[in-house]
């Protein structure tokens, strides 16, 4: 099989917060149509990893090429039109929107440009993409946890991106919406999409994730398929400390 | 366009056909000692709150950008003829809002509410100190043979204006943008906003309204001084109209200008030393009780009622 594309290309990547390391020059790469699972317990430096990539903090040290582009040092703004995708944590929906237009807020001033008619379709088909056709015109505040979650993933697929990230897209939610939840992402990575999800739900990691980045204390320890990389002893000790390892 | 745009589309025409006679009304000296104040003070809160609305940034530098107008009249008259003076002063208020924008946008809203307000004062210390060095006087005189009649045409042209353009940026993607912004400044940058050039873009648009509003009015006062044209009881009343109308629609600042200028006429005919505490006193009870304004009141009790459906722009 030929090398796939390498999309998103991080290289030493540190991030000091004044006395405290919180990344310490991690690298990897992405590769075109790939799915990377960005693993690793509370505090480890996942979230301010997505925030480097997605401009919403500047690396202190080591360089970011997003299909060969330097961004590293770029303001959110230049990143998202380059074609970085993101959605949060803490969902950040715009509630005085409707639904409809919380995602047409995605294609209008950055990766994706259109406007008039044709954004409102084309945003009512990325609804339907995440299977909220039904809520087109509701308020955001009438919407369940999982809706609020398909809104924000739809916003973020609005702009057609280059890579997308998800922060965490699968917390919070119950059962059956995390079954709901998996094989929705899953059909993003079927269409083609490359994707770098923050997750800890191990289930979630195994079935969606072609690779994995495991860090510890801001540092990348272990690297590899989910397999690899979730049996790698480093990663157990970190997971669960030395008397497990 | 929806229905509601319509029925405002038919109203606007309506009133802006039914206005421009009200000066050949007989006796129409004291309606237009009424009108001439509700008409500037509707293009300057509308201008007002197409920035302040969708950015929830309160702006107190209305004074600054009146005055400015106001003495580029003032300075030029005799000299360049009155209309281009008009102009010169749009760009003066042009020129001086990108100035603050750009210097003040990226501070959060207390520092810009401070420094707006300063603004304005530090404008007219200016204007008092080149004054009493070079020129010699305390104030100019502007004397025209604009009279009352034709200030009051050229405020309606300019809130045909006002509303024109308001509309066009509500329909635009820079409309688009602002709600955007004033949701979730953070989401904005991560859909690819330009958020300060959105935000300068519209308080330019609102400087140039509040410089051409005091170019206009400049010929009504004879004699300019700046404790006259850089009056900081503009800015807050201003404000004060806008938020009492509402700033989520268009036309609700509208709805604020009316009333509050006829109440104003009494509380400065009654109460004249007390005008400024009264003015504190308003203010306050607004903010506390109506938030939304008079306009999101009604439409939050409509709602309430089953009668409205839902929010949209106009």
């Amino acid at each position: 099989m030929a090398e796939k594309k390498v999309l998103l290309d991080v290289q030493s990547l540190g991030k000091q917060f004044g006395g405290l390391r919180a990344v310490d020059g991690v690298s990897f790469m992405v590769r075109e149509h790939e799915v990377m699972g960005l693993i690793g317990p509370n505090g480890s430096g996942k979230t301010t990893m997505m925030n480097m990539i997605s401009g919403a903090l500047k690396p202190t040290d080591g360089d970011i090429y997003l299909e060969d582009r330097l961004i590293s040092q770029r303001s959110a703004r230049e990143i998202a039109t380059a074609g970085v995708a993101r959605t949060f944590q803490l969902v950040r929906l715009l509630p005085s929107l409707s639904v409809v237009e919380n995602v047409m807020a995605g294609a209008v001033f950055g990766h994706k440009r259109l406007w008039g008619r044709e954004l409102e379709k084309y945003a009512v088909r990325q609804l339907e993409r995440v299977g909220l056709a039904q809520a087109i015109h509701r308020p955001v505040s009438t919407l369940t946890y999982i809706d609020e979650k398909r809104v924000e993933l739809a916003r973020a697929l609005a702009s057609d991106p280059v890579i997308l990230l998800l922060d965490e897209w699968l917390a919070g939610l119950n059962v059956t919406e995390m079954q709901t939840g998996i094989a929705l992402v899953r059909s993003l990575r079927d269409d083609g999409r490359t994707i770098i999800v923050v997750e800890h739900v191990m289930d979630a990691i195994r079935s969606l994730c072609d690779r994995c980045v495991v860090m510890s204390s801001g540092a990348k320890i272990a690297e590899g398929t989910p397999e690899e990389a979730l049996s790698n002893s480093e990663v157990v000790r970190a997971y669960l400390g030395d008397a497990n390892a | 366009m929806t229905r509601r745009e319509i029925r405002n589309t038919i109203l606007a025409v309506i009133a802006f056909a039914i206005l421009p006679w009200l000066p050949f009304l007989k006796d129409s000296g004291y309606l237009m000692s009424l009108a001439i104040p509700i008409a500037m003070y509707t293009v300057l809160a509308t201008s007002w709150a197409l920035f302040s609305g969708p950015t929830h940034y309160i702006s107190l530098a209305t004074a600054a950008f009146y005055g400015v107008g106001a003495y580029v009249v003032a300075g030029g008259i005799g000299v360049v003829p009155y209309a281009v003076l008009v102009l010169l002063a749009g760009v003066a208020g042009a020129i001086l809002a990108a100035l603050v924008g750009l210097a003040t946008l990226r501070l959060s809203g207390v520092y810009f509410v401070i420094f707006t307000l300063g603004l304005a004062e530090m404008v007219r210390q200016l204007v008092t100190w080149v004054q009493n060095n070079f020129t010699g006087s305390r104030g100019l005189y502007v004397l025209t043979d604009i009279t009352e009649r034709i200030i009051y045409w050229e405020l309606l042209v300019l809130a045909a204006l006002v509303y024109l353009i308001g509309w066009i940026v509500n329909r635009s993607r820079l409309g688009f943008a602002m709600r955007i912004i004033g949701n979730d400044e953070l989401v904005a940058a991560h859909v690819g906003i330009h958020s300060a050039r959105a935000k300068v873009i519209l308080f330019v648009i609102s400087g140039i309204f509040a410089a051409v509003v005091g170019a206009v009015m400049a010929p009504r006062f004879t004699y300019i001084e700046p404790s006259l044209a850089f009056s900081p009881e503009l800015s807050f009343q201003v404000v004060i109209m806008a938020l009492l109308g509402g700033v989520h629609r268009l036309w609700g600042p509208l709805v604020g200008v009316i009333p509050f200028t006829l109440l104003w006429e009494v509380i400065a005919a009654s109460f004249p030393t007390q005008t400024v505490l009264l003015l504190g006193v308003a203010f306050l009870l607004i903010v506390y009780f109506i938030p939304q304004g008079v306009v999101g009141l009604i439409e939050s009790l409509m709602r309430r009622a089953g009668i409205g459906r839902g929010s949209g722009d106009g």
